[in-house]
């Protein structure tokens, strides 16, 4: 048997456009990975829980609200606290350019805007997933 | 809309001319593509013809602008009349900051202002909740209390301009706000014009800002009808969207019929209550999105003109004209727009916008070239509205009614909409309404779907989209975009202290007593509402009441 | 192993991660189940079933908070089925339970069923035995019903509710007797829908029909939106269980149950053991093309197989 990737995809926050989050859902679905859909309104907290439980190996979190340089580091944080350093962390959604290096130095290790592919994004998870 | 015997002799001539000319043509070089497509994924033929609208009665299904079925526009004149409301959708950051955008842009000849909420308002969360926090004045202005409100209007108007506000879940609250700003302004609740999107079935399906499970939040919409229809005639108490329908990936049809759907059971809900069809059918609107493909959505518009005119006319005995009259609100497409060479959004922005005066708009939204990116800027907006005055002052577009009528591309599209939207309106209906629909998780599956093909479609180069996928170019990062402060949520924390602390905090409870007290019986809640709001009560304490007895939606997701 | 101490002292993390191991990989699997295997036998094993859209997540969510109010710990195991096409999935089921995910007596796992027939996924029932050793006092098991694919979760639950909802009425008829046979208690969701009585009457006669059951199943109508209903279930399911105990049938269960398992797993390791003796997989394509050519007969081709195992 072999070991799919485990992905969580969630929406933090209150913004409720979720088009792009369930489009990659079920794009990396297709490529194969187990993807664990929490959908909307999920607090940094939530996110991090759900992370711990189903163990997985990436977190995606999709953001057009402008909210994410206040939760995309807090769910960093999160997993910090809980010892979870193995888990590739990618952001998407409209996010300035201005922002992303911030957000890298927090500890998100992708932001993809719009436009982006979802090749790229299956490409940059396969291709970077921390734990084998 | 041809005699039979005109009609053999069309076909044989079409014979004809494919035969010798187009065969021809086709036997020097093939087309670029095997199959064409429209921006929903239609197939499209090379040629319409006479024949193609053999079948369309003239009188029956096109008719005259303000006549029934409306499929040429629902006023005589059209936009020889008056031209549609140039309505830019704007708030954000603060109140005080909104107000100075609402008075620059009706300085620059906007005709009617439309209200951005930030999201912790359209949940109906105060701006101190802790799942506020990093949302506050994002993507809107936040309200808190009737304070906020007044300072959003100061020095506007009320009986001069007509106001539209996107809120949903907590549409009685906003409104609520309104009247009591405009009473304090000396002016009385029935000269007050504007629209509340009021539309929660649509936020259930795509948009995400829901509270309420259906039933109360129905309950809460034919409440709003039923007051305005005494209090606030000139209101409009709801913009029945198709636009986030679109935007979460539908096609065309799917737009109207699943817009319709929700129609419907808006005006079911109230005739259950036992309103009478024709009190509030007049002011209903809708709220459709311009997308790409500028003939096929200059037909949607006329589709859904003519399809809701039926619906209303046979479906549910409306007897008043009015009643049957589709008036819409277009916004150009959001999600056409791109993060990559963000000028050429203008240009898109541009042909979205010239579709839906086509198409016959009542009021038009621009988008802002930057809106991939952030929040748009003022030179950003002005752009966008300009896009609007050119469009009335320089095409010419305006000067006849309903100039695409009579293609014979336009009328088959239009009729091959209308049906197909109508198939999923029966569709709907054999599962019983909308709200079944939306519980089953049908209607946002569809829509994933559709969502997912488009970007299939994209990623495979089936479909080019400039500066995306194809005619790329390396570029920097963008300047100059337009930053929320995030002192703003520390800042309205504050003001919400500052009239808590003095309010009269008993006549406060007092209120909101006496709104759970109707909340759990069967009277209409918008004067609970509105005495609450004029006592300061906040939005997050009223919702917080609503949602102690009404409880909370949960969300229906199928993948 | 240390991961395993960290997991009976209530480390989820850890509780994740050898779940994780006994999904991923089979010999890890064995050395886990091995080690835990003293500690587990304590849980009540709970498993839903019904169709799409019934509302089994929600009435989980529901279920699972009326029993944190007893001060129980509550194990969840939401199994979806995994694409044949691609390997893949989307496991959906924490959506409805959001405000579980943060309790501490909650543990919430999805699990994509690998191409395993039979509804659950070839680990569920390791998952089930790493939450019983865990602590959790209740485990419960969801699972998608479509046709005959819920068989399965009666090789491992103990009491099983079937979830129906009004309007279904229609097609309760041809809903497969085996299936019917399977409920131990048939829960009416959405009851306050139009025709719930007329649900209940339905399955209430298809029971009728079924003589040959230890004890009759009970039908409770829940609304599990408005929270209707919930604690009713609850007793049926403690009834459940102690009629279980009571009779004997309980310990019969667990009995036959396992049984089965070690059979399966003899299947599996037997079979694992002919194919290493008998080259590839290509041969049996071979002998399967020989079978078609009436060179060979099926029985012909089973004992060139068990006799090459035994030299």
């Amino acid at each position: 048997m072999s070991k799919p990737i485990r992905v969580l995809i969630a929406k933090p926050g209150l913004d409720g456009h979720d088009r792009g989050a369930k489009l990659i859902a079920r794009a990396l679905r297709d490529a194969g990975m187990e993807v664990i859909y929490t959908g909307l309104r999920q607090t940094p907290e939530q996110i991090v829980a759900a992370a711990v439980q189903e163990d997985v190996d990436v977190i995606g979190m999709s953001i057009l609200s402008g909210a994410h340089n206040h939760l995309f580091p807090k769910v960093v944080e999160l997993l910090k606290e809980q010892g979870v350093d193995d888990v590739l962390i990618v952001g998407g959604g409209v996010i300035p350019d201005d922002d992303i290096p911030s957000l890298k130095a927090a500890g998100v290790d992708a932001i993809f805007t719009p436009g982006t592919t979802t090749t790229t994004t299956i490409d940059f998870i396969k291709n970077n997933v921390k734990r084998k | 809309m041809f005699e039979k015997e005109k009609l053999s002799q069309l076909k044989a001539s079409r014979e004809n001319w494919e035969e010798k000319v187009l065969n021809k043509s086709l036997s020097k070089g093939p087309e670029s593509k095997s199959e064409f497509k429209t921006g929903s994924g239609d197939k499209i033929e090379r040629l319409y013809t006479p024949e193609d609208v053999a079948d369309i009665d003239y009188e029956a299904e096109i008719g005259y602008p303000g006549q029934y079925p409306f499929t040429r526009g629902y006023q005589p004149t059209m936009y020889r009349g008056k031209n549609w409301t140039m309505r830019m959708y704007a708030g954000f950051a603060t109140a005080e900051e909104s107000n100075e955008r609402y008075k620059y842009l009706v300085n620059q000849g906007s005709t009617g202002l439309s209200v951005a909420f930030d999201l912790p308002t359209q949940i109906g969360y105060d701006s101190d909740h802790s799942l506020a926090q990093g949302e506050v004045g994002k993507v809107g202005v936040p309200i808190d209390t009737l304070k906020d409100m007044e300072i959003l209007f100061d020095g506007i108007p009320l009986d001069k301009v007509s106001t539209s506000m996107t809120i949903n879940a907590p549409a009685a609250v906003l409104l609520a706000m309104y009247i009591a700003v405009a009473e304090k302004q000396g002016v009385s609740a029935d000269k007050l014009r504007g629209t509340i999107q009021n539309d929660i079935l649509k936020e259930y399906i795509a948009r995400g800002t829901y509270i309420f499970p259906t039933e109360p939040s129905m309950r809460l919409i034919t409440n709003i009808f039923e007051y305005c229809s005494k209090d606030v005639p000139k209101w409009n108490t709801i913009s029945i969207s198709g636009y986030h329908i679109r935007e979460a990936g539908s096609t065309a049809a799917q737009e109207v019929g699943f817009t319709l759907a929700d129609g419907i059971a808006y005006v079911e809900a109230a005739i259950n209550a036992g309103l009478d069809v024709d009190t509030f059918a007049p002011r209903l609107s809708f709220f459709f999105n311009a997308h790409n493909d500028l003939l096929e959505e200059v037909a949607k518009f006329r589709a859904a003109r003519r399809l809701w005119a039926k619906i209303m006319k046979e479906r549910f005995g409306a007897k008043n004209e009015k009643s049957m009259m589709l008036k819409f609100h277009t916004q150009t497409a959001g999600c056409t727009l791109t993060a990559q060479q963000p000028d050429n959004n203008i240009i898109r922005v541009a042909m979205q916008a010239l579709a839906a005066v086509l198409g016959g708009t009542q009021s038009l939204h621009t988008n802002s070239r930057d809106e991939a990116l952030a929040l748009p800027t003022q030179d950003s907006v002005t752009i966008a509205l300009r896009t609007q005055q050119i469009i009335a002052s320089e095409t010419g577009v305006t000067n006849t009614v309903d100039p695409l009528a009579g293609s014979y591309y336009i009328e088959a599209k239009t009729k091959e909409i209308e049906d197909k939207a109508m198939e999923y309106i029966n569709k709907i209906d054999e599962v019983g309404g909308a709200p079944k629909a939306i519980d089953l998780g049908y209607i946002q599956k569809e829509i994933t779907d559709s969502a997912y093909q488009y970007q299939m479609e994209i990623e495979s180069l089936d479909r080019i989209v400039v500066g995306v996928n194809k005619y790329q170019v390396e570029e920097g990062a963008p300047q100059g975009l337009l930053k929320v402060d995030p002192i703003v949520g520390e800042m309205q924390k504050k003001k919400i202290d500052d009239v808590k602390a003095m309010r009269n905090n008993e006549a406060v409870k007092e209120k909101l007593e006496a709104l759970r007290k109707a909340c759990e019986g069967t009277d209409n809640v918008m004067p609970f509402i509105l005495a609450a709001v004029k006592e300061y009560a906040s939005l997050g304490e009223i919702c917080g009441v609503m949602r102690e007895v009404f409880g909370e939606y949960e969300q229906a997701v199928l993948l | 192993m240390e991961m395993i101490n960290k997991m009976l002292s209530g480390d989820k993390r850890a509780c994740a991660r050898l779940i994780t191991a006994v999904e991923n990989d089979p010999d890890e699997a064995e050395k886990i189940i091995k080690e835990i295997h003293q500690y587990t036998g304590n849980a009540h094993v709970i498993g839903i079933t019904g169709p799409p859209g019934a509302g089994k997540s929600t009435l989980t969510d529901k279920l699972v908070k009326s029993l944190l109010n007893d001060n129980k710990k509550v194990g969840i195991i939401a199994v979806d089925p995994t694409s044949p096409y691609t390997g893949g999935s989307i496991l959906g089921d924490r959506i409805r339970m959001q405000d579980l995910a943060l309790d501490p007596n909650v543990f919430i796992r999805s699990m994509g069923t690998r191409g395993y027939l039979g509804g659950l996924s070839k680990s569920t029932k390791n998952a089930v035995k790493i939450l019983d050793a865990a602590g959790y006092d209740y485990i419960i098991i969801e699972t998608v019903g479509v046709g005959q694919s819920e068989v399965d979760i009666v090789k491992t639950a103990d009491t099983i509710l079937m979830i129906m909802v009004p309007g279904l009425g229609d097609d309760i008829q041809s809903i497969k007797a085996g299936i019917m046979e399977i409920g131990d208690i048939f829960v009416i969701n959405k009851s306050d829908l139009f025709g719930a009585d007329r649900t209940a009457t339905e399955i209430s006669m298809m029971l009728d029909l079924n003589q040959n059951m230890d004890r009759r199943p009970s039908i409770v109508k829940v609304t599990a939106v408005k929270n209707e209903g919930i604690d009713k279930l609850i007793e049926e399911i403690k009834n459940h269980m102690d009629y279980l105990k009571e009779s004997g049938v309980f310990f019969e269960r667990r009995r036959k149950n396992l049984k089965i398992e070690v059979v399966e797993l003899i299947e599996s390791e037997l079979r694992k053991i002919v194919i290493s003796h008998t080259d590839s997989e290509n041969k049996l394509d071979n002998q399967v093309m020989n079978i078609i050519n009436k060179e060979k007969n099926i029985y012909d081709v089973r004992d060139e197989y068990l006799s090459a195992i035994k030299k």
